[in-house]
């Protein structure tokens, strides 16, 4: 089975909510739309649930042409951001409604109820009403009827967005391996690149209407093909830097220069941008090749067992995460590292030149 | 500016509470010192919001004083005590442009006008919204609703305390990044004295100077972001803060050597013979995989990149421990052994934290 979107468009009140799009998922995969809010996420998603009607295109489930069919004659689930259950029904009941819907015999409902119930550790509370849960029961107990349903889609909207911090952490762990078994094709929608990476699978990166990149998740993160992909998977945002290649050397915004080595040697001469990870940039030089800038600290923010380190370089805003307890001072000048290896190149249009070597080894 | 006093406070919702399960809020003192900024951090249900409701004055305690500067406002209301709140969704006058409703409370205050106008161009470079100001707030995006927010909280100079609740929630993460990191910079110029509401533990650790762990209506550790990731006093602490918390194994432990399911490990430290149910706590952080027969016997069961690090799953005889690996270290499944970096061992009596001996 599979969902195939082919130069699907969406248009309202002459804004281009979705622009034509071509995706093809496979069933018993979880594919991760990331992107912050408004990037069309949930637009993509009721296109492909048949909630609204594309402008253009074809949606193709199964090798045959849904467009316009509606929700009701599709066997699709959602799960959306604020927890919907039915409050007079039991947890039971709830879970057991898309079946009852389907009139699937008492037999068949109650082992599949119960076998949902476990996985979602909502075995004791079948008898309670969904409000006299937590949070968190309340979301599982949406996703036990999505999963009862049987559905060949099964579209999760945020689901996770309005759970504490823990929670989200556990059910994070939880939901991949819950949905492996059942093999449908699972979309995800997020605004955090840690849970598309904690999700893992394939990863639509998504700005203002378009997906910018499509492919295995760790692939996107480390190879993005273009700026604007580097920049919606990561967290705490890319740094950039305008440079310059001129024969054998790179020059820096700064005035800096350094030997055009690596990566950097293909390069044609002329403008690029760079961009590395703030988890990159060390206080330390480690490479004797190492690039080193001169910033003014601006903030630091220690987690524990990190200190995030907000830098004004040159007038830009530059983010580093260190290991261990920093205690610098702030607004005084301070000396950071960047080993080539980490740097991606784009051209100045924001299309990847090359990938961080590290990035395509690993 | 002011030091805030909490006395014997405690608090319940029920009318007439019997037991200390009775009490969402269990009998607290404390001293939050004047110009620190704290964070109040927690799951749903700790009694963080009660607390914060308390210090606001929308909420009377059942027991105990309230002092602001020493002076008692256990049962003054809110507008008395001179405070700037910022909720978790935007309160903003839409039919008023931003320009107003960042002048509001200054304009309620009598404030001068030239001063209003120079204080509104400070607060909107600050939240990134000058070319915005003469724009209504109607049909602003609900993240800048919320900076509006932000910005009309921090507007007033002479408030006693700032207090926010949740405030970047409906923030995307770029955003929060933004804000958060302008909040620190403005706390570090101005010195307000900041409580702050939240259950996301980056927020919290990232904030702050000083962190208060709430769990079960009882405040469990209160301490830099550094003491709560090295020593939590509670078992809870080393859940609730760290992705993922702290790994927990029941050992028992007699002076410097700990035995977990007839495997003895070295403990580095003397603890004496802790009684009760005795746990070792362990971060991932401080745990490595190796081959061998040096360690606890693991087998892998998952490896998650997330990027910047490698989150192993392990089995240890039915309980999971969590192993953190750097971004490029290779994990080979047949590695079988996990072993702990002593400094970052820590021992538990019934959830709270041993104390080592000094030697």
């Amino acid at each position: 089975m599979s969902l195939v979107l082919e130069g699907v468009s969406k248009v309202v009140n002459g804004q281009a909510h979705i622009y034509p799009t071509d995706l093809t998922l496979q069933s018993g995969t979880m594919n991760v739309l990331l992107g912050p809010t408004s990037s069309g996420k949930t637009s993509l998603m009721r296109l492909m649930a048949g909630l609204d009607v594309p402008n253009t295109g074809k949606i193709i489930w199964d090798g045959k042409d849904v467009t316009g069919m509606r929700v009701q004659d599709r066997r699709i689930a959602m799960v959306y951001q604020q927890f919907i259950n039915y409050p007079s029904m039991t947890v039971y009941e709830n879970i057991a409604s898309p079946m009852r819907l389907l009139k699937q015999s008492a037999a068949q409902i109650d082992a599949a109820v119960k076998k949902a119930a476990d996985l979602m550790k909502l075995g004791p509370f079948l008898d309670r009403k969904p409000l006299e849960l937590s949070g968190g029961q309340q979301q599982r107990c949406a996703l036990a009827r999505a999963l009862v349903k049987d559905a060949g889609l099964v579209l999760l909207d945020e689901p996770l967005a309005n759970l504490d911090y823990k929670l989200r952490e556990e059910l994070r762990a939880e939901i991949p391996r819950i949905f492996e078994e059942a093999g449908s094709i699972f979309v995800y929608a997020t605004t955090e690149p840690e849970e598309a990476l904690l999700l893992g699978g394939n990863t639509a990166a998504m700005w203002e209407g378009k997906i910018t990149q499509f492919d295995k998740t760790p692939t996107v993160y480390r190879q993005p093909v273009n700026a604007i992909t580097a920049r919606v998977f990561s967290d705490p945002p890319m740094n950039f830097l305008n440079i310059r290649k001129s024969g054998d050397s790179l020059l820096f915004g700064d005035g800096q220069t350094a030997a055009a080595s690596g990566t950097f040697a293909g390069l044609g001469d002329g403008k690029y941008m760079a961009g590395f990870r703030p988890n990159h940039l060390e206080l330390q030089r480690h490479d004797p090749n190492a690039l080193e800038f001169t910033g003014k600290l601006n903030v630091t923010e220690i987690t524990g067992s990190e200190t995030f380190i907000h830098l004004d370089h040159d007038g830009e805003n530059w983010v580093g995460l260190v290991h261990g307890v920093k205690n610098l001072e702030i607004g005084a000048s301070l000396n950071v590292y960047l080993d080539p290896k980490h740097v991606y190149i784009f051209s100045e249009d924001g299309t990847s030149v090359a990938p961080a070597s590290y990035a395509i080894a690993a | 500016m002011a030091k805030i006093t909490l006395e014997n406070l405690a608090h319940s919702y029920l009318p007439n509470p019997k037991s200390e399960d009775d009490f969402a809020l269990k009998e607290l003192n404390h001293d939050w010192v004047d110009g620190e900024a704290y964070a109040l951090l927690g799951s749903s249900g700790c009694g963080k919001s009660t607390l914060l409701n308390i210090i606001s004055g929308l909420l009377q305690p059942s027991k105990g004083r309230i002092l602001f500067n020493d002076r008692d406002v256990t049962m003054a209301p809110t507008t008395e005590r001179n405070i700037a709140q910022v909720f978790q969704f935007p309160v903003v006058y839409d039919t008023m442009t931003v320009r107003d409703n960042l002048a509001f409370p200054l304009r309620n205050r009598g404030a001068d006008p030239s001063y209003i106008k120079e204080r509104v161009q400070q607060i909107a470079a600050m939240i990134g919204m000058e070319a915005t100001l003469d724009r209504k707030a109607r049909g602003l995006t609900a993240d800048s609703k919320q900076k509006i927010s932000l910005g009309r909280g921090m507007v007033r100079e002479d408030v006693n305390a700032l207090l926010f609740d949740e405030p970047l929630t409906v923030i995307d993460p770029h955003m929060k990044w933004e804000l958060r990191t302008q909040l620190k910079s403005l706390h570090h110029e101005f010195g307000h004295t900041m409580i702050y509401v939240t259950h996301d533990q980056t927020e919290a650790l990232t904030f702050a100077d000083k962190v208060v762990v709430m769990f079960d209506g009882r405040v469990v550790q209160m301490g830099t972001p550094q003491q709560l990731f090295e020593t939590p006093e509670h078992t809870f602490v080393g859940y609730f803060i760290g992705s993922p918390g702290m790994n927990l194994l029941d050992a028992k432990v007699d002076g410097d050597t700990a035995v977990i399911a007839g495997t003895q490990i070295s403990l580095g430290k003397g603890f004496g013979t802790p009684s009760g149910k005795t746990e070792l706590g362990i971060r991932p952080e401080f745990t490595s995989l190796q081959f061998g027969d040096e360690g606890l016997p693991v087998t892998i069961k998952r490896v998650e990149d997330v990027g910047r690090h490698k989150i192993v799953r392990a089995d240890f005889q039915g309980t999971e421990i969590n192993i953190i690996a750097a971004e490029g270290e290779s994990i080979s499944p047949d590695m079988n052994r996990v072993v702990f970096d002593t400094a970052g061992i820590n021992v538990y009596s019934d959830s709270w934290r041993v104390a080592p001996l000094v030697a």
